[in-house]
Order: structure tokens, then C-alpha cells, then sequence
């Protein structure tokens, strides 16, 4: 039964995949690009998830390394000139590095304490960002920042973002299978009893902070290569919230779940916002009735619902093996 | 191997442990007593690290460890249970016993490979020993609060401890129970060659089980030494079985 579940969910990534690669020259360019904006913040809410859902961390204000990631890969671009290929090594490592700044200081603190510090911190970031104006030309934000040729058209930048979300889905994956994503959840669970059992809490933390904000550094690299340009909201604390919203609504236990989020909320904001520039009411009471309803968030009330029908799928044989 | 000297713990005003002296020898089974609040719990958070001491010393393998965080106490080879069920909930009775011998392996921060093929054969040796196994892939949180307890003592075994610290391992058991427990406790001493320190209500059951007893009463140590001693003892028949009849 578990091969045959195993397999199941492997045809489902197959057939979701060839989907994805035939969807630029079959799907019109703009969905295409609602497409390429719906993996981008996917990657940067499941960076989150690693840090919230995983870690039981408090990260009020994530979105601070996505914008890092995006501002160092503008600004080393159009600025320093540095060969692509380095800049877009550089970029998440810089956004790992702030990570590591901000998050050696929360770690010293818990729950609400270390998410109002991690806002205070974040804040002086997008400060920066905001004020700056020689080098970041403040409000205004860098436009037309050149990209590499081969994710120069949307389709092109399509299969380049395509690509790197896969990848580091796949790698987020193993690092939640591996030692360390079990021991990061158990910390989360109590890390009383982790540090009763030999484990240095604090700097499992910080490690976890450390990868989770390298991933948002990605992600915003991602964006650049989408958008061609970078402004201080990438680093404002609203987005932060949506970002947080996505892995509630999606499921923070779970590991997918931020995909899914992130592709109601992406969808939403693009085809309610059409006919109302206030679709964030709709996005308030989705999360209202889904705090009601299904407070383990939408993809984890999809894994109980097929959890169960497959309890229902293997018991019937087993009651017909017994009596044979 | 363990030597607790003179140690002194307040919170606010309140002396919760005012002068603890304990002894206990490699090998040993050693029981502390005492009425509620006398800061048995205290005491053992002392030893572990959870609390730091206002005064006094602990000396483990002659080695000054009061000053040093849980995890390091921890990878000196001391383990420790909880008095209130202290686990991982969210994970899997399998996963629970894992995260601590992947700890006392040194993998916990192993990012690439896939956990569920590491220390598998000694979270299920362990496992077993206690009786958990057929109960591996059950969530921790939907345990009964027997079995919860038995996973507390199994946790503390994946560190491969010199010396393992029971905060009232039967706590809230059945009486069928309680022996059941003591009589897994007893021959984890024996099979695993285990120094156990613990803290217990019952007192058949403590002075059944344990070689050496330390008697506390508001924080203070009132005498340490074989059952038979601490039984004739008048001062803690007053304290604490004279309080017992009543």
C-alpha cells in the first residue's frame, strides 16, 4: 500500500510537471507570467515555512531577506558590474548574511519577543532600502536591470525560475527529511526537552534561519530576473504578513502547503483585484473561515481527507484476509 | 560519581533548595524523597542545567558542571526524564527516541541525508527494550499517559547516559503499572550497567527499589543512606511517614 501511495504522488509530479513545461507556448503570455510570479513567492512563503511551520520561530518579517536577495543582485548588476554568474551566488549568500546578523540576536529571545525584535530589525533594513537614494535610489527603485539572455523573455525567465524552484524544492526536501529537519521540528515541539537531550538549540535555530533566509535570497534573485527591477516594498512588513498568511492558509505543518497558499493568494490578488481593489477583504474572510474550518490550512486538510480514504482503500482487504 | 555540594537555589524569596547534599556511586540506585514542594524537582534541574545554582557545586566524574548549559551537561552522559510528560508531541514515538540518539551521534545537523535510515537499529534496540516498538509509528501526542511516560524514559536511554535522572517515573500510573515501570527500571540498571538517580511518592516503592536514599524537607538534605537507616531515622519519620499516618 505505502509503494502504491508513493507512486501515486509521483504520477501526480510528473503529470504536473510536463503540464508546467508546455504551459508558455499553449497558455497567453500573461499567464505565463501570473505562473512565473506564483513559483517565485511560493519559494520565498516555503523559506518561510521552514523558519514558522518547521521551526516554531516566530519570523514576523521574512520578507526582508527576499529583498536583500533582490537589491544585492540589482545592485551588484547594474552598479558593480560583476560577472552574472557571481552575482547570482552572491545575492542569496548576502541574503543569508543578514539572516544570520538578525537572527543571532532573536534567537536569544522566544515567541512573541522574537518576532517583535525580528520586525525592529527588518525594519531598519527596508529603512535602509527606503532612504539610502545614491544607492538605491530610495522610493523610486532600480528599473530595467539587465538580465541574462537566457530568461530574457517571459517565457525564457519562465523555465529559469521553472527550474531553480524545482531545485530548491527538491533540496528544501531533503534538508526537511533529513537529521537536522527532524531535529528542527522537534525543537519547535519543545525545546526544553531538546536541550535535555544534547542539543544546542540556539544554533540549531540560527542554522535554520540561516538556510530558510538564504532560500528568500533566491527567491528575490528570481524576482529580478522576472520583474528587471527592485523598490523598498520588497523589504515592507505588508508583505511579510501575506507571506505568513500564504502558509496558514496552505497548511504550516505541512511541507507543500506554502505552494498552494501562495497560488490562492497569487491568483486572488490577480483576478479579484480586477474587478476589486479590495480583494484583501476576500483574502480576510477566506482566512477567517479557514481559522473555523480547517485550522490545519488547506493542504493539510487534503493529505487528512486522502489519508483517510486510503485508511478506507486498505481496510476492506485486510478484513477479507482475516476471515480467509 | 555525582556529588552535590551544599547547593542553594531561591526564586524570589523562596529558598526551594537551601543546602541539598547528595551522593550518589557509580552503579547505584539511588531514591530522593521527600513531602511536595520539599524541591526534589528543583534539585534535579540543578544537576541538568535547566536552573543555575545560587550556591553550591555538582561534580560529575569530578568535573565542576554546575555552570554549564543542558546540552553540554547532557553530552557529559547525563540523561534526564521529566515529571510532567515532556515529549514531541507532533512526531512519531520512532522520531522522538531517534532525535536523541541522532543527538548523542553527532547528526543533528546533517542536512543532505534522508533521516529515516539513520540510527534506525538503535532507536528500535531501545525501543524494544522499553516495549515500544509495535507503537513506533503512533504519534507521540496520542500516547496513553502510561506509555508517555515509559517514551520520557526512552528518550533520556538514546543518549547512551552514564547516569540517568527520573523525575517520578510513576507518576499517575496504576498500581499494576508503577511495578511494571520499577521492574523496567530495575533491569535497565542492571542490563545497561546504569547509575539512576530518581525521585518518587510511593514509598514501598522506593524503598524496594533503591540502594541508597536522600531524604529532603524545604530544600534542605536531613540524612543520606541505605533504606534501613533512613527508616529508623526519627527526624524523618516526623517529616515526612509520621506526616504520611496522619
Amino acid at each position: 500500500m505505502r509503494k502504491q501511495y508513493f507512486s501515486k504522488s509521483l504520477w501526480v509530479c510528473v503529470v504536473l510537471l510536463v503540464a508546467l513545461l508546455l504551459a508558455p507556448p499553449i497558455l497567453p503570455r500573461f499567464y505565463t507570467y501570473i505562473l512565473a510570479v506564483i513559483f517565485v513567492t511560493a519559494l520565498l512563503a516555503m523559506s518561510l515555512n521552514m523558519v514558522v511551520g518547521h521551526g516554531g520561530m516566530f519570523q514576523f518579517h521574512h520578507c526582508v531577506f527576499y529583498g536583500v536577495g533582490a537589491y544585492t543582485f540589482a545592485l551588484t548588476v547594474t552598479k558593480a558590474g560583476w560577472p552574472m554568474w557571481l552575482c547570482f551566488v552572491v545575492s542569496p549568500l548576502a541574503a543569508a548574511l543578514a539572516g544570520f546578523v538578525i537572527g543571532w540576536f532573536c534567537v536569544r529571545l522566544t515567541s512573541l519577543y522574537f518576532g517583535m525584535l525580528q520586525i525592529s530589525l527588518g525594519s531598519l533594513l527596508w529603512a535602509i532600502a527606503f532612504r539610502w537614494y545614491s544607492l538605491t535610489k530610495g522610493d523610486d527603485g532600480i528599473h530595467s536591470i539587465p538580465v541574462p539572455g537566457f530568461a530574457a523573455t517571459t517565457s525564457s525567465a519562465y523555465y529559469f525560475i521553472l527550474f531553480s524552484f524545482i531545485l530548491c524544492v527538491v533540496v528544501m526536501y531533503l534538508i526537511y527529511k533529513s537529521p537536522f529537519g527532524v531535529t528542527l521540528q522537534a525543537t519547535r515541539d519543545n525545546p526544553a526537552r531538546c536541550s535535555a537531550v544534547g542539543i544546542n538549540v540556539r544554533r540549531h535555530q540560527l542554522m535554520a534561519i540561516v538556510i530558510a533566509t538564504f532560500f528568500a535570497g533566491v527567491a528575490g534573485v528570481l524576482f529580478v530576473v522576472l520583474e528587471k527591477s527592485v523598490f523598498p516594498d520588497l523589504l515592507f512588513w505588508v508583505l511579510s504578513l501575506e507571506i505568513f498568511i500564504m502558509c496558514l492558509l496552505g497548511g504550516w505543518f505541512t511541507f507543500a502547503g506554502p505552494i498552494l497558499g501562495a497560488a490562492i493568494t497569487v491568483a486572488l490578488r490577480t483576478f479579484a483585484g480586477i474587478y476589486t481593489e479590495y480583494w484583501t477583504l476576500i483574502l480576510g474572510v477566506l482566512l477567517i473561515l479557514l481559522i473555523f474550518f480547517l485550522p490545519e490550512g488547506a493542504m493539510g486538510f487534503f493529505l487528512q481527507k486522502f489519508e483517510k480514504g486510503r485508511d478506507k482503500e486498505t481496510a476492506p482487504p485486510r478484513g477479507q484476509h482475516a476471515e480467509s | 560519581m555525582l556529588k552535590v555540594e551544599n547547593l542553594y537555589k531561591s526564586f524570589d524569596k523562596f529558598l526551594a533548595v537551601n543546602g541539598a547534599e547528595l551522593t550518589v556511586e557509580k552503579g547505584q540506585l539511588v531514591a530522593v524523597i521527600g513531602p511536595n514542594g520539599a524541591g526534589k524537582t528543583t534539585l534535579f534541574n540543578l544537576i541538568t542545567g535547566m536552573l543555575k545554582p545560587d550556591r553550591g557545586r555538582v561534580v560529575f566524574n569530578e568535573e565542576d558542571i554546575s555552570k554549564l548549559p543542558p546540552h553540554d551537561i547532557c553530552r557529559k552522559g547525563i540523561a534526564r526524564s521529566f515529571q510532567i510528560a515532556n515529549v514531541f508531541p507532533r512526531l512519531t514515538v520512532f522520531k522522538n527516541v531517534q532525535v536523541a540518539v541522532l543527538s548523542q551521534q553527532r547528526k543533528s545537523s546533517n542536512l543532505f541525508r534522508p533521516a529515516h535510515r539513520m540510527a534506525v537499529e538503535e532507536t528500535n534496540r531501545i525501543l524494544s527494550s522499553v516495549g515500544l516498538l509495535e507503537k513506533a509509528d503512533h504519534l507521540a501526542g496520542s500516547l496513553s499517559h502510561g506509555d508517555h511516560r515509559i517514551l520520557e524514559i526512552a528518550i533520556a536511554l538514546g543518549n547512551e547516559p552514564q547516569m540517568l535522572i527520573l523525575d517520578e517515573p510513576t507518576a499517575g500510573m496504576s498500581p499494576d503499572e508503577t511495578s511494571s515501570t520499577m521492574g523496567l527500571i530495575k533491569r535497565l540498571a542492571e542490563t545497561h550497567g546504569l547509575t539512576i538517580l530518581f525521585c518518587e511518592h510511593d514509598m514501598d516503592v522506593v524503598f524496594n527499589t533503591a540502594q541508597s536514599i536522600m531524604v529532603m524537607h524545604y530544600g534542605k538534605t536531613i540524612i543520606q543512606g541505605k533504606p534501613e537507616e533512613v527508616k529508623s531515622n526519627m527526624e524523618v519519620q516526623e517529616a515526612y511517614l509520621g506526616g504520611a499516618d496522619a
